[in-house]
C-alpha cells in the first residue's frame, strides 16, 4: 500500500503499461515534454522516448483517426484528449470508425484503443472545460466506457483498459485527480467492468461515479449521523454496466438514488433507473431518483455549485424517497 | 484541362504517344513497361468494366441494395493499383472496384457488401492488404496516415530494400478533398513525414456537386500549403497513372515523405445507383468525356503497337466470362446468419449483446421456423 493522488497514479499505471507492452503507444496535445496540461504523462516521454510518447498536431479527428491506422499496424495508442468539450472534433471517428471497425472487419480486426478524457467540473473553469459527455459514448454500441473515482481504481483500470482488445473511453474525474488515496500495488480489487459496494447500508442505495462517488460518501456519512444507513455503489463501468451488484443492493435496501454531474434527461441516470424498475420492480418501495446536473449548457464558473449535485441534494432526494 | 501543360500525360486521347512537358519526370518509366504489361493493363481495365456493368445490372435487378459505378475511372485505379508493390498497404474510399482486384480481391466481396450481407465483407490480410471501404468521406485517410506512423516506428521504410520496404497508398475523391479529416490527414503526414501517396481521384463530381465548389485552386497544388510535392496527372492515361504513382511510391518507401496525387477523370457512371446524373450535368460534358474513355484510349495505344486482334478478343471473352459468372454466383448467395450482427461488436465477451443474440434465438426460434 502506498499514498498517492489521481493523477500520480494514473502516470504509474501508463508507466507500467509502457514498460510491460512495447506496441503500447502515448499520444495527444502536450502530452510530451509538459507531460499533459494535467501532467498526467509527466515523465513518461523522458522515459521511453519520442517514438512511444509523441505530441500530435492539434487536431483531435487526427489523433483519433491516427490512432486507428496505428492500431491496425498492430499497436495499442492511449490517445490523451486534453479536455471533455475538446472530444467532439473528433466524435465521428470515435463512433463511426473506433467504434464500428471490429464489428465492420468481422472479427479480423480488433481496436486496443484508449481514449483517456479529464472530464466534470469542481475546477472552476471557462467554458468547454468541465463537461460529462459519457452518455453519448455509453449509448454507441462498440465502445466501453469506465470512469475510475479514486486513485487505486485509476492506476488499476487504465492498465485494465489498455490490456483491452476493444475500444475504451476512458475517463478521468479531473475535479478528483489531486486528493490523495490508498493504492495497492500488487493486485487489482476487481475487473474493469465491475460494480463496486463502497459503503454498506440498509435504508437506500445510492448509485454513481466517477467524481460523485466522494458527494455520495460524503451524503452517506452525514445520514448516518442522523440515524440512516445508505449504501453506496460506485458503478465504474458504465459500459457495459455490472447490474447483479446494483440490483442485490436495492433489493436490499429497496430504495434507490442515482447521482451523476452530466444532465439528467437521457442521462446514464435514466438507464439505471429503467433497469432497476425492470429487474427489481417487487423490492422498490420508491421510484428510482435522479440527482444530476441540470439540462442546460455547463454554467460560468461562478454558478457551477449551483449546477453539480452536492451532498446536500443527494440527501434531499433520499427524504423523497422516504416521502413515498 | 485533362491534358493542359500542368498536368502528367503520356498517351493523348487517340492513345498516341505525345507526352506533355509535365510528363518528363516520368515519361522514361512509363514508356519503359513492356508491352505485356500493357496488355495486362488493358485487361484489368476490361475486367473491371465488365464487373461493374454486371454489378449495376444485377442492381437493377434487385440483387443488390446499391451499386458504386467505377466507369469512366478504371486508367486512374489500375494504374495507381500496379504500381504499387506488393508489401504495400491500400486504404481505399468505395469506388477502386479496379484496385481491389488487381491487389488480389475476389469481386464477389464486393458484391456481399453492396447486396447487404456484411458492413465489410473481407480480410486485407488475405487479400493483397487492400482495406475494407470506408463510407464517411475522407475518414480513411486517417486510418492510412495512422498507419504509414506505424510502418516507420516499425522501421519497415528507407532500408534502401525496394523488397521489403513498406508504403501505403490511400484512395479518396475531390469531395473528401474538403473533409476536415483529409487535411488533418495532410498535416499529420507531412509533419510525421510518412511513407503514403494521397490518390485524389478528381472525378469532378461529388454526387451533383462540381469540383469548382470543393476548391478554387487546382487539388494537386493545395499539397505545396502543407509542403508535400503534389502531381496532377491525367488520370485517363493508364501509363502516366502507372509511372507517377511508381515514382512517388517509391519516394515514400525510401523515406522521401508522402505526396498528393490529383488523377483527373470523370465518373461516367452516375454516383450510385439511386442517383440520376441527368439532374445536374449536361449530355455534352458527358459525350465529352465519353470521347476519353480510357479503355479505348489504351487499346488504340495497343493497336498502334501492333498487338492483334486475337488479343483483344481474348480478353473480351474472359471478361464476359467473368461478368457471367458474377451474375451466376450472385443469385446464389445465402442470407447472412442472424449471429454476424452481435458477434462481432465486440472482440471480448460483452454481457448486453450476448443477452440480445440469447433473446433473438429464443425469440425467432419461438415462430417454430429455425432448426
Amino acid at each position: 500500500m502506498t499514498t498517492m493522488p489521481m493523477v500520480k497514479a494514473l502516470n504509474a499505471g501508463l508507466r507500467k503499461a509502457l514498460a510491460d507492452d512495447e506496441r503500447v503507444l502515448m499520444m495527444g496535445e502536450d502530452i510530451g515534454v509538459l507531460g499533459g496540461v494535467f501532467r498526467v504523462t509527466e515523465g513518461l516521454q523522458a522515459e521511453f522516448g519520442e517514438r512511444r510518447v509523441f505530441d500530435t498536431p492539434l487536431a483531435e479527428s487526427g489523433i483519433v483517426g491516427t490512432a486507428i491506422g496505428l492500431a491496425m499496424r498492430g499497436y495499442r495508442p492511449v490517445c490523451e484528449i486534453q479536455f471533455d468539450g475538446f472530444i467532439y472534433p473528433g466524435f465521428d471517428q470515435i463512433t463511426s470508425q473506433l467504434a464500428k471497425l471490429t464489428n465492420r472487419y468481422e472479427g479480423t480486426l480488433t481496436m486496443p484503443i484508449v481514449i483517456r478524457v479529464p472530464y466534470g467540473g469542481h475546477i472552476g473553469a471557462v467554458e468547454h472545460h468541465q463537461e460529462s459527455p459519457e452518455a453519448l459514448f455509453a449509448h454507441t454500441a462498440g465502445l466501453r466506457v469506465v470512469t475510475p473515482s479514486t486513485p487505486n481504481d485509476a492506476y488499476w483500470m487504465i492498465q485494465q483498459a489498455v490490456a483491452s482488445n476493444d475500444p475504451v473511453m476512458f475517463f478521468e474525474p479531473k475535479g478528483r485527480y489531486w486528493p490523495k488515496g490508498e493504492v495497492d500495488l500488487a493486485r487489482p480489487a476487481v475487473g474493469l467492468h465491475d460494480t463496486r459496494v463502497v459503503r454498506v447500508g440498509t435504508d437506500a442505495t445510492l448509485i454513481g461515479y466517477g467524481p460523485m462517488v466522494s458527494v455520495l460518501l460524503t451524503a452517506a456519512e452525514t445520514a448516518a449521523e442522523e440515524g440512516r444507513s445508505l449504501e453506496v455503489v460506485d458503478v465504474r463501468s458504465l459500459s457495459p454496466i455490472d447490474w447483479a451488484p446494483l440490483v442485490a443492493s436495492v433489493e436490499k435496501t429497496g430504495r434507490a438514488i442515482v447521482a451523476h454531474e452530466a444532465s439528467g434527461f437521457l442521462g446514464l441516470g435514466s438507464e439505471i433507473a429503467a433497469q432497476l424498475t425492470e429487474r427489481a420492480f417487487y423490492s422498490l418501495e420508491a421510484p428510482v431518483l435522479r440527482v444530476t446536473g441540470f439540462d442546460i449548457p455547463f454554467p460560468p464558473a461562478r454558478l457551477e455549485k449551483l449546477h453539480l449535485p452536492d451532498a446536500d441534494r443527494v440527501l434531499e432526494a433520499v427524504d423523497r424517497a422516504f416521502a413515498y | 484541362m485533362a491534358s493542359g501543360s500542368e498536368t502528367v500525360s503520356v498517351l493523348d486521347e487517340h492513345g498516341r504517344v505525345r507526352p506533355t512537358a509535365a510528363a518528363e519526370p516520368y515519361a522514361d518509366r512509363a514508356l519503359a513497361v513492356p508491352l505485356e504489361q500493357r496488355i495486362g493493363f488493358l485487361k484489368d481495365m476490361v475486367m473491371t468494366r465488365a464487373f461493374d456493368v454486371a454489378a449495376a445490372n444485377l442492381q437493377r435487378q434487385g440483387h443488390l441494395a446499391l451499386w458504386v459505378p467505377s466507369y469512366g475511372q478504371e486508367a486512374a485505379q489500375v494504374g495507381s493499383g500496379r504500381a504499387a508493390r506488393a508489401q504495400d498497404t491500400i486504404f481505399p474510399a468505395y469506388r477502386e472496384h479496379a484496385v481491389g482486384m488487381v491487389r488480389g480481391l475476389d469481386p464477389m466481396a464486393i458484391i456481399r457488401l453492396l447486396r447487404g450481407m456484411s458492413h465489410g465483407g473481407w480480410d486485407p490480410a488475405e487479400n493483397g492488404n487492400f482495406r475494407l471501404y470506408t463510407l464517411v468521406i475522407g475518414s480513411q485517410t486517417l486510418h492510412a496516415t495512422g498507419y504509414a506512423m506505424g510502418i516507420q516506428l516499425d522501421g519497415a521504410m528507407a532500408t534502401g530494400d525496394p523488397e521489403t520496404d513498406e508504403a501505403v497508398m490511400v484512395y479518396f475523391g475531390d469531395g473528401a478533398s474538403a473533409q476536415g479529416d483529409t487535411n488533418e490527414a495532410f498535416v499529420f503526414a507531412a509533419s510525421y513525414r510518412t511513407p503514403q501517396v494521397f490518390f485524389l481521384q478528381n472525378n469532378h463530381w461529388a454526387i451533383s456537386v462540381p469540383v469548382e465548389r470543393q476548391s478554387r485552386v487546382p487539388l494537386a497544388q493545395r499539397a505545396d500549403g502543407f509542403g508535400m510535392p503534389g502531381v496532377r496527372v491525367d488520370g485517363n492515361d493508364v501509363l502516366a497513372s502507372y509511372a507517377v504513382t511508381a515514382e512517388l511510391l517509391d519516394d515514400a518507401r525510401a523515406g522521401r515523405g508522402p505526396a498528393l496525387i490529383e488523377a483527373l477523370t470523370y465518373r461516367i457512371g452516375a454516383h450510385t445507383s439511386s442517383d440520376d446524373p441527368t439532374k445536374y450535368r449536361s449530355e455534352d460534358e458527358l459525350a465529352r468525356w465519353s470521347e476519353r474513355d480510357p479503355i479505348l484510349r489504351l487499346r488504340h495505344h495497343l493497336e498502334s503497337e501492333g498487338v492483334a486482334a486475337e488479343v483483344f478478343e481474348t480478353i473480351d471473352a474472359e471478361a464476359a466470362e467473368l461478368a457471367a459468372d458474377v451474375r451466376r454466383q450472385t443469385v446464389e448467395l445465402p442470407e447472412p446468419p442472424v449471429s454476424l450482427m452481435f458477434e462481432h461488436v465486440y472482440s471480448e465477451p460483452h454481457p448486453l449483446t450476448d443477452a440480445q443474440l440469447e433473446w433473438l434465438t429464443q425469440y425467432e426460434a419461438s415462430f417454430g421456423g429455425a432448426s
